[in-house]
């Protein structure tokens, strides 16, 4: 009995060691936290107006992520008490989520469509971002026509030989159903049609499915015969190569001056009363302080 | 004969050759991984935050302690005193089957339907929203199974001579159990808690879908937060970083290969507890 | 221990025995009553999973009809077709391919860990199969993802994700399990046997095969089967390798969309009928995971009865 009282007490010892342990690293970590939090606050209290604490929940498209994690960054070096938790599961989730109210802002990377309008939900246009046409550095192919990119992506044209590129299939990648970036680029594109009064898609059906922004970059960035579309404020020229359109080049003056065709709004969403600090949010968002991060990589809407 | 001792010497290079591959197998998915990650683990990745240009994981390891915490305090007491009742109280019969059934079943339940119904139920319909709580509640579902076999286990080979010697002296059945059974089977509750640590640190589906995926410290349990596994995906899906995700991946293995140790460790210590025991 | 003791004794002491009785029979009852509820929420659970499940994705069959969902070819979720054969089909082609080779590999590396293996490369091997079955799955899909996606692109062509891809990655994560139950049931066929065997001048692989498998055959057919319930229900590995695209894959280099990715990719943002879709989805994969329950303990209750 000894024996075993004795192997069962070290085992106890064990257990409690982890779980102190355990509580220990979490502890430590949120300690850090708010001492890193402190001091920026100590940093940043001369003359400043009244620091906002709490919380807002962003909720939607992967395309404004980004934009949307820079913002928060330079918002919370004004309010360190704020936490903004901010998710990426694309457009249409951000909308129902804005509806649902299971967010304080939903975020959108296209213009609402006709059913989501009826929802009396505020629109705030924060940027405005390109969608470009994005195909592997190895590719020949320089500049495709409006019309040719249909074809591609309607599968009408699947050989790059037929574009002056090389012998090769190409391999189509699109978005899930629910992308904003999906649904601006068949919207600007004419790849959708209305049939009896639904909207249905022309892509064609054996299109590679990439979820989100980065997984249509790391795909066609893998597959030297692969074609995608994707934001522009998120494309890495080291990775893949952007197609001219039209020979228009996607960059941000050519869309300010509207020659480049494919750019869709970022629209960030909120319903009834927005609480205080969403409202201080939205309005840094739209000062020139928020703007000025905005035309890092975006365009600005004012 | 001379054809049979051919035809012997294949199926043992056969035999030879699977095993071969099995081992192969993963010696090239581990080799592979943690020789890609150790290049880009150091503490500046492993100890900053996944904000400002930084890109470390220390809020994912922090979720992710968060998480395994939670569902072990939900999940362990709940499944030991299942498997109490199953081994020390239940007649064989229709309610004892009616139990395992369900523990059966709910082992085979695949991640994403946890995932689903958590979704459902937790985020939406009980409002906890994204949150490392309904992150939580839905892991410790998805491991009673295994906290309540491997406890049962532990507690079928405390011998009978204990509670019986217990009961002899006058102590009462909850007495014994709390006295006697249940103390010695404590490196088999340890090893059930060994074993659903490494499924929560493993599981993915189940938890994107329930906990979101935010990259900030979780300030308490009703914040969202992105576990490791998750931040994987993440990284991956999005190939935003291999480098990241490689690392990230090399701690994932590690951490399983110390929680097998201290399974076996543990396991161990309780079969030489009894062993020892009864000579 | 002590305690017990103690409080025996004070109980002998103390002329109140029938009080302190009845008090500890309460306890008793209460203790007994919360651990059964303990062990009736595993009941409890499941039911509320199933249920919600099934109260979610039942009533889409009626509204939008059993044959259209199930054997439908197009899944168009935002325009009104909900067609998962193409799914159903891809998840089915998957497990069973990767069971096709999970369950020779690991049977034979059954086979050769109980009855062939040294037992210092046991103790090598042995270890490195648990840590095999511990690796997260979203490891695995990671590795598909660098690894083998761009092998097959390089090889075959047509971009790399693929069914055959999936097929690779999942039939490695599943040997874990069947090695190590058929390993177990290998090890328990009674030494008798194979000395009876071995006595008639049967070789040791005559033994293995002829007597030693089948009388394990039991345990070996629940190792695959639990294997492919491992297969049809993994979701982050295939996700990440197999391309995601719902349409019937016509050979093993077409990408495919299995029931589970279905369901992790739209779940997000699905809403109405397109939700409803989904759960729908995961009825399929229930009623799949149940049938290879059912199996499963018809095998375990056949063994016990040749027993």
């Amino acid at each position: 009995m000894k024996n075993i009282s004795k192997s069962n007490s070290k085992f106890k010892l064990l257990a409690a060691l982890l779980v102190v342990v355990l509580l220990g690293v979490f502890l430590l970590a949120a300690c850090e936290n708010t001492d890193a939090n402190e001091e920026t606050a100590q940093g940043d209290t001369t003359g400043e107006t009244t620091s906002l604490s709490g919380k807002i929940m962003i909720v939607g498209s992967t395309s404004v992520q980004p934009l949307a994690e820079k913002l928060a960054d330079e918002f919370n070096k004004e309010h360190p008490d704020l936490r903004i938790d901010i998710q990426g599961v694309g457009s249409t989730a951000g909308v129902k989520a804005a509806n649902d109210g299971t967010c304080d802002i939903g975020t959108a990377s296209r213009a609402l469509k006709s059913e989501e309008e009826s929802w009396g939900l505020t629109e705030n246009i924060i940027a405005l971002d390109g969608i470009a046409v994005v195909v592997n550095p190895a590719n020949k192919v320089q500049d495709l026509q409006n019309e040719d990119v249909l074809k591609i992506f309607t599968g009408e044209i699947n050989n790059w030989k037929d574009l002056g590129g090389e012998d090769k299939e190409i391999i189509v990648v699109s978005r899930e159903a629910g992308s904003g970036t999906r649904g601006a680029f068949e919207e600007l594109m004419k790849l959708e049609k209305k049939v009896e009064g639904k909207t249905v898609s022309l892509v064609v059906d054996n299109a590679l499915i990439a979820e989100g922004n980065g997984a249509v970059l790391a795909n066609v960035a893998g597959k030297e015969s692969s074609i995608g579309y994707m934001s522009l404020g998120m494309v890495d020229e080291s990775k893949v190569k952007k197609v001219k359109i039209n020979g228009v080049e996607a960059t941000v003056q050519n869309i300010k001056s509207q020659s480049y065709p494919i750019a869709r709004p970022f629209l960030m969403l909120t319903k009834d009363e927005p609480t205080q600090e969403t409202q201080a949010f939205l309005e840094f968002i739209l000062s020139n302080g928020g703007q000025k991060v905005v035309a890092e990589d975006y365009i600005p809407v004012n | 004969m001379k054809k049979r001792k051919i035809k012997e010497t294949i199926q043992k290079a056969v035999i030879w050759l699977c095993a071969f591959i099995t081992v192969a197998a993963l010696a090239w998915i581990v080799i592979y991984i943690i020789a890609n990650g150790l290049a880009h683990l150091n503490p500046d990745f492993i100890f900053s935050e996944y904000k400002g240009g930084k890109n470390g994981i220390l809020p994912m390891i922090l979720s992710t302690v968060y998480v395994v915490l939670l569902s072990v305090i939900i999940a362990a007491p709940i499944g030991v005193g299942a498997a109490l009742y199953l081994v020390e109280y239940a007649k064989p019969g229709k309610l004892l089957y009616l139990v395992r059934f369900a523990t059966e079943t709910l082992a085979g339940i695949p991640s994403i339907i946890y995932g689903l119904f958590g979704f459902i139920f937790f985020v939406t319909i009980l409002k906890f929203s994204f949150s490392l709580l309904s992150g939580a509640l839905t892991l410790s579902i998805m491991v009673l199974p295994t906290v309540i076999r491997t406890t049962e286990e532990a507690l079928k080979c405390v011998p009978v001579s204990y509670r019986e010697g217990s009961l002899a002296l006058g102590a009462t059945k909850f007495q014994t159990i709390r006295g006697v059974v249940l103390p010695s089977a404590i490196p088999g509750v340890l090893t059930a808690v060994i074993l659903s640590i490494g499924r929560i640190v493993g599981e993915t589906a189940a938890v994107y879908l329930t906990a979101g995926m935010v990259t900030r410290f979780p300030g308490s349990m009703m914040d969202s937060g992105r576990t490791l596994s998750v931040h994987l995906y993440v990284l991956a899906k999005e190939g935003i970083s291999f480098e990241e995700a490689f690392a990230t991946a090399a701690i994932l293995i590690i951490t399983v290969a110390l929680i097998n140790l201290a399974t076996n460790k543990a396991a161990g210590r309780l079969k030489r507890s009894f062993t020892s025991q009864d000579n | 221990m002590n305690k017990a003791c103690n409080s025996i004794s004070a109980n002998i002491s103390y002329g109140t025995q029938q009080k302190k009785y009845r008090l500890r029979n309460l306890k008793e009852h209460i203790a007994e009553g919360l651990l059964l509820l303990c062990a009736f929420l595993a009941v409890i659970s499941l039911l509320i999973i199933a249920t919600y499940i099934f109260y979610s994705g039942v009533p889409i069959f009626g509204k939008v009809g059993f044959k259209e969902i199930v054997f439908g070819m197009v899944w168009k979720p935002l325009e009104g077709s909900f067609g998962i054969f193409p799914m159903i089909a891809a998840s089915l082609l998957a497990t069973l391919g990767s069971v096709a080779f999970g369950a020779t590999v690991g049977l034979m590396t059954a086979v050769f860990l109980a009855e062939l293996s040294p037992l210092w490369l046991s103790k090598i091997v042995r270890p490195a199969i648990e840590l095999l079955a511990g690796i997260p799955s979203v490891v695995y899909g990671f590795f598909g993802l660098i690894v083998i996606v761009p092998l097959i692109d390089k090889y075959c062509g047509g971009g790399g994700n693929s069914l055959l891809a999936a097929i690779m990655i999942l039939g490695i994560m599943i040997l874990p399990t069947i090695v190590s139950i058929s390993e177990t049931s290998l090890r328990a066929v009674p030494v008798e046997y194979k000395e009876g065997s071995l006595a008639l001048g049967a070789s040791q692989l005559q033994t293995i095969f002829k007597v030693t498998i089948p009388a394990a055959k039991s345990g070996i057919a629940a190792g695959i089967i639990l294997g492919m319930g491992r297969a049809i229900g993994e979701t982050m590995a295939v996700i990440l390798v197999i391309g995601n695209t719902p349409q019937l894959p016509g050979s093993l280099l077409d990408r495919a969309r299995t029931l589970t990715s279905n369901i992790a990719i739209e779940m997000s943002y699905a809403q109405g009928l397109h939700q409803e879709a989904l759960f729908a989805t995961g009825v399929v994969l229930f009623v799949f995971i149940m049938i290879l329950n059912i199996v499963l303990t018809t095998i375990f209750r056949k063994a016990g009865e040749e027993k």
